[in-house]
């Protein structure tokens, strides 16, 4: 108990600093007075509109009235959506975890049974096909796979769409492209860990007692084995949203990596700061929850 | 002379360092490798398929795109970009994160809480969505992406070099120096850091070919250097997918070849600088 407590006031700090990063980034990208104003604004205007915006005070201040207003959940007006900036960022939320969901289930798909089989084929031909092909599917761009995939199911077959969001269909292609480096990881530590419970006194136990190698592999071993991969998926969720973000602008699939890059080119800096900041919040409490879940289902982890 | 005969023995490893010699050989002697301007544009040429297709010339290995520029010269001068930038981030990297492994581990207590906490928030935030927020109020030159790519990955250094230091510190040697009253800053750079080098070596390597990925993500998104990248041409290609498939699948390639050695040779390395890790 002492130690959730613990962890929870650590969260604190981690969450000031990145909203004072994200703080920074906006005040170090310029004045964003000249862009919202029409070009032939006067001095006076310029001045008005400082003032309105709070730019004239100093940067401490500015940083505090920014964090009780993040607080709030207010970042400010998107000026190209004319909307509040938080409210657009939630509005794209929900196809971002739509995607990311099913790049881990792609992912799990894939891993689960390669990881398997290269653990129980050890240093066999299909091990290192396996093993290679994980190397592969990391080392590969996942832009990249993408195109690759719309190229193949897209343009020469024609069985999927190219791009956009709606049916099923739609989300199979980006699925893959974001899920891959993700089931490259996991096959291999999948591989690894099999390797070792396989070695382990009880699966002897059940071996000699005549159980059945699907029965030991798939009950025994594989379900020591689903807590590690839950971690990994949690410790790389910062990984696996970068990589929703970009497979997003490959398939212009409506999510926050749309969203975010567009608001980068318009320098639309209120979405950017909200949509950095619910990333980062979703990042933590994942995280967050992992380290929890992992100490609550292996009670032998120590509470340090 | 031992590190060769581990290398040929190793045929991971060897196939890595093939692949990197090949690879640094082609963007330092790339002006003398093209067979035509990367940049000139041929509008006679344009949408040229590979020389083994129909219609494709002899002169165009690989194709051209639609502006009739030689997909095949473009390529090899874009593995000049993926060096210079996977290199110089690691370096920045690498300036960033050691000194704050080194003086978290050290000193702990409240540095180092504070450092962690520090390494903590920039988890929380994608490495690539970090490198793209700070790239929108920088202009995308390849100084400010070099800085931009090391600033959002040198946290793998501090915390492998962290933790290392946290069991050296405890060592007999260490100690020691401190009884004798041997100041901080040397203990930490003459004892301590080169401890930690065989580590730091295998995470470079690493950090060398996430920055050659990284890099053609900015480039493909329109952040990179404004030059000829692999993330550029592939960017460039994207709109022609369906009638100049080549013009995307060939850079595509070279990332994934050169990012492939470089993760082959860490993988060897690992196991030749850190026995422990051997099964």
């Amino acid at each position: 108990m002492t130690y959730i407590i613990r962890r929870l006031f650590q969260v604190i700090p981690v969450l000031i600093i990145v909203s004072f990063l994200v703080f920074l980034f906006v005040y170090l990208s310029g004045d964003p007075v000249a862009l919202m104003l029409p070009e032939d604004a006067s001095q006076a205007e310029i001045e008005n509109m400082r003032k309105v915006l709070g730019l004239d005070k100093p940067f401490i201040v500015q940083y505090g009235i920014f964090l009780l207003n993040a607080v709030n959940g207010d970042f400010g007006q998107s000026f190209i959506y004319k909307q509040e900036a938080l409210g657009i960022v939630l509005e794209r939320l929900p196809a971002t975890f739509e995607l990311m969901i099913a790049s881990i289930i792609v992912s799990t798909i894939i891993a689960i049974p390669l990881g398997v089989w290269s653990a129980i084929r050890r240093n066999t031909f299909v091990d290192l096909f396996i093993s290679s092909s994980s190397i592969l599917g990391k080392a590969m761009p996942n832009f990249w796979l993408g195109m690759m995939l719309v190229l193949l199911f897209s343009v020469t077959l024609q069985l999927l769409p190219v791009s956009g969001k709606g049916t099923i269909y739609h989300l199979i292609l980006p699925a893959i492209t974001a899920g891959t480096a993700m089931a490259a990881q996991l096959t291999r530590m999948l591989r690894s860990h099999m390797i070792e419970v396989l070695s382990q006194d009880y699966i002897r136990t059940a071996r000699s007692k005549g159980l059945g190698s699907f029965v030991i592999i798939f009950k025994h071993a594989l379900r020591n084995s689903m807590l590690p991969v839950i971690t990994i998926i949690a410790l790389q969720i910062s990984t696996l949203v970068g990589g929703a973000l970009i497979t997003e602008t490959v398939f212009s699939w409506p999510g926050l990596g749309q969203l975010i890059i567009q608001a980068i080119h318009a320098r639309d800096m209120a979405v950017v700061q909200a949509c950095v900041l619910v990333i980062a919040v979703f990042v933590i409490v994942v995280n967050l929850l992992a380290d929890l879940l992992y100490r609550v289902v292996d009670p032998r982890i120590k509470y340090n | 002379m031992k590190w060769v005969k581990m290398l040929l023995v190793s045929k991971v490893g060897l196939i890595g360092v093939i692949i990197i010699i090949l690879f640094t050989f082609t963007a330092i002697f790339a002006p003398l490798i093209v067979p035509h301007d990367p940049t000139e544009v041929n509008l006679g040429k344009s949408s040229l398929p590979p020389i083994w297709l129909d219609g494709g010339e002899s002169t165009y290995l690989l194709g051209t795109d639609n502006l009739g520029r030689d997909v095949f010269s473009r390529i090899i001068y874009g593995s000049q970009i993926s060096m210079l930038v996977g290199v110089c981030s690691v370096l920045v990297a690498g300036l960033i994160g050691i000194p704050v492994g080194l003086i978290s581990g050290y000193y702990g207590g409240l540095v180092d809480s504070l450092l962690m906490r520090i390494v903590d928030s920039q988890i929380a935030i994608p490495s690539i969505l970090l490198a793209l927020v700070i790239l929108g109020f920088m202009n995308p030159t390849l100084l400010t992406i070099i800085f931009v790519i090391g600033v959002s990955s040198w946290i793998a250094y501090a915390r492998v070099v962290r933790s290392e230091v946290l069991s050296l510190k405890e060592r007999e040697y260490v100690k020691a120096a401190k009884t004798m009253g041997v100041r901080h800053s040397f203990i930490m750079t003459r004892h301590l850091l080169p401890n930690v080098f065989s580590s730091i070596i295998v995470i470079s390597t690493i950090n060398v070919a996430t920055s050659i990925i990284t890099e053609s993500s900015l480039s493909f998104l329109g952040l990179g250097p404004q030059s000829i990248s692999w993330g550029s041409i592939l960017s460039e290609g994207r709109d022609y997918l369906a009638t100049n498939w080549w013009v995307a699948t060939f850079p595509g390639i070279a990332i994934t070849v050169t990012v492939l050695g470089i993760i082959l040779f860490g993988d060897w390395l690992r196991d030749v600088l850190d026995p422990r890790t051997e099964v």
